[in-house]
């Protein structure tokens, strides 16, 4: 028992390696766990990102610009370095599978101007600047859609500011037609923050499964959704 | 009479009938469909092509000369050295940037000599010294496999190398002190299979790159041969092969010897870094003869216990920092290591007993408590376990202290580490 109490101040309990059967996926992803915890709910209060639930494509393009370069994390590039596509497409559709609960949204102070100009960007868009809103495409409950848009729910503002930041200055990017990458560049720096801040701040959703693919008609043409 | 000619006859025959029946349905003899020459030649220029590919894979050419994101073979990936950035030429059989000009002839002066089609001295990055190794023959083969795969227009990018070493002609010197020219020559009083693994190390597999100590002149020198040494600016340190206090393999079974180099994973040790991405683009494609052969020589090794153990008094850990360690290490690390660190082979490699965590460096075993890894997919384990980083996780003096742990627990012989020591690993990049 010392050592369960002892535990506890060195790390969170649902980071921690732990698995049931050892010639299983659960035993297979575990090292991912420290990082993105042991059902993919993201730790560290999301500074690793959830990335249970999100759409397998999604996911699978990732592992895949990782692995080869095309997405710049030095340690995720180091990880999954030499695995091939058919075990990175079986991590991605594991982590697609699981709904561990959602922390609780941000409720930390915000200048409410900024908020209220990040709900009219994510739900309606601005159309003088040619955004479309964030829903459109990532849903209308953020779940994100089938096959390659990722879910925006339970995602904390520093990290999606971070990811619309890479996108503006070209250091992120996906398969083209690359619609987020129109998108980010039209977004100004003041609208990052107010588009990440408002994110972080949704009620989680009930149901966190993505959107089908073609339910709505997307504004932009994505090539990760061809 | 009459009747006795008729069976006479019929038995006739039936012995030819007979006689053509066996002619037919023997497998060889029967008329082949399609016996042309052209066909016979295809298929002998195909096995040619086929051997240099496989040649080329043994090699590793593919590692250094493609760029993360880049087409095959054709160059352009930065390969950082303490002298400056090299950049690694275009290989692709492409008339004007790459080596479509050249011919089998200048392939083979560059493979045995290190001297490039235009006359200049070549940077020992390219390991001329284990490829001047290979035979006529071998090299002819990989010089037909890289004039097949697709021409790449990319003109090379110059090197940025410091001053001096941007001089070639201080080559001349480097060669003298290093290089020693000339093919593999086979050791009568061994067996055919050492003699091939030895040629598979020694030359193609350019194995002593890393495992022989690299000096300051970027020089190894024979005398140390695999005895080790840390890989420079990938801060790896690749272990000696020839001592059984690092990566001697002297009392290894062979079979454990062929999963680590073709497999990734075996019940002693797994691979992961700079030789993860060896067995990835290279060891995992060679066959199970080659591997063993290359096993058998490795083994036969003579170990030399140049380093003495560390003294008891080097031993020494202070009680707080195993308590420490020792409660990482319950909490982190048992699940797939083991309360007694004997890990769950071949997915979880033991720690008790390894002589990569005893060993006197603790750069690999920091490393790997920092970042984690995976050891390759490969054709035999596609679905590799692996490792989670745990720098977020651990301040230095509890990295340090399971390190620390690790090493000296389970009657394992290695030393202490300090937290300095692994804030130094902390700073650096994952690769």
């Amino acid at each position: 028992m010392c050592c369960l109490h002892a535990s506890a101040g060195l790390a969170q309990n649902e980071a921690v390696p732990a698995f049931k059967t050892l010639d299983s996926m659960e035993a297979r992803v575990q090292g991912c766990v420290t990082c993105h915890g042991q059902s993919g709910q993201g730790t560290l209060s999301g500074a690793f990102p959830r990335i249970a639930g999100k759409p397998a494509g999604y996911l699978y393009n990732q592992l895949i610009a990782f692995r080869d370069g095309a997405r710049q994390y030095p340690p995720m590039n180091y990880l999954v370095a030499y695995l091939p596509d058919a075990y990175l497409r079986e991590m991605a559709e594991y982590y697609a599978k699981q709904r561990p609960p959602f922390e609780g949204k941000d409720e930390s102070a915000a200048d409410a101007t900024l908020v209220a100009r990040g709900h009219d960007i994510a739900t309606a868009g601005d159309a003088g600047k040619g955004i479309p809103p964030c829903v459109a495409c990532h849903g209308t409950r953020l779940t994100g859609m089938e096959p390659g848009i990722p879910g925006l729910a339970g995602l904390r503002a520093n990290y999606i500011a971070a990811q619309l930041t890479r996108w503006r200055v070209g250091s992120r990017h996906a398969a083209e037609p690359d619609c987020m990458k129109r998108i980010a560049s039209r977004l100004s720096e003041s609208d990052v923050a107010a588009v990440s801040v408002w994110l972080a701040r949704q009620e989680a959703p009930k149901d966190a499964s993505p959107e089908s693919q073609n339910l709505v008609r997307m504004p932009l043409a994505c090539g990760s959704q061809r | 009479m009459r009747t006795g000619f008729r069976i006479a006859i019929g038995a006739v025959v039936l012995v030819i009938l007979g006689a053509i029946g066996l002619a037919l349905l023997r497998p060889g003899m029967l008329p082949q469909t399609s016996p042309s020459a052209t066909a016979t030649a295809t298929s002998a220029t195909t096995q040619f092509l086929a051997r240099g590919e496989y040649l080329a894979r043994a090699g590793d050419c593919v590692a250094c000369h493609t760029a993360a994101e880049g087409r095959e073979f054709a160059g352009g990936r930065a390969m950082a050295t303490p002298f400056g950035n090299l950049y690694v030429p275009n290989i692709t059989p492409d008339d004007d940037t790459g080596i479509g000009k050249w011919s089998g002839d200048d392939f083979y002066r560059m493979m045995h000599t290190g001297i490039s089609r235009d006359g200049s001295l070549m940077y020992p990055a390219m390991p001329f010294a284990s490829y001047s190794r290979v035979t006529r023959e071998d090299s002819d083969a990989i010089y037909a496999y890289l004039m097949s795969v697709p021409p790449v227009q990319q003109k090379n990018r110059p090197h940025e190398l410091r001053f001096p070493f941007n001089q070639r002609d201080l080559l001349v010197g480097w060669r003298a002190l290093y290089f020693k020219e000339g093919e593999y020559v086979a050791d009568p009083k061994q067996s055919a299979q050492w003699n091939r693994g030895a040629y598979l190390v020694e030359g193609l597999g350019h194995c002593a790159m890393c495992h022989t100590a690299i000096n300051r002149l970027g020089g190894s020198r024979e005398s140390q041969a695999f005895e080790g040494g840390m890989i420079p600016n990938q801060n790896w340190y690749a272990p000696s092969l020839t001592s059984r206090r690092e990566a001697g393999l002297g009392d290894w079974s062979i079979k454990d010897i062929t999963d680590l180099l073709q497999v990734g994973v075996s019940n002693r040790a797994t691979v992961y870094g700079p030789m993860a991405e060896v067995v990835y683009n290279s060891l995992q494609y060679l066959s199970d003869e080659d591997v063993e052969a290359m096993a058998v020589y490795l083994k036969a090794l003579p170990q030399r216990d140049s380093e003495a153990p560390p003294t008891s008094q080097a031993r020494l850990v202070s009680p707080d920092v195993m308590e420490t360690g020792r409660k990482v290490y319950a909490t982190q690390c048992a699940m797939c290591h083991g309360a007694e660190g004997k890990g769950q082979p071949p997915q979880f490699p033991p720690l008790a007993g390894n002589q990569s965590i005893t060993m006197a460096s603790p750069v690999n075993s920091i490393r790997m408590v920092l970042n984690g890894g995976y050891p390759p997919g490969t054709r035999k384990n596609p679905r590799p376990h692996g490792m989670p980083p745990f720098a977020h996780i651990l301040d230095d003096a509890e990295a340090a202290a399971v390190v620390t742990y690790i090493r000296t627990a389970w009657e394992n012989s290695g030393t202490p580490v300090t937290p300095a020591q692994a804030n130094e690993l902390r700073t650096l990049l994952p690769e």
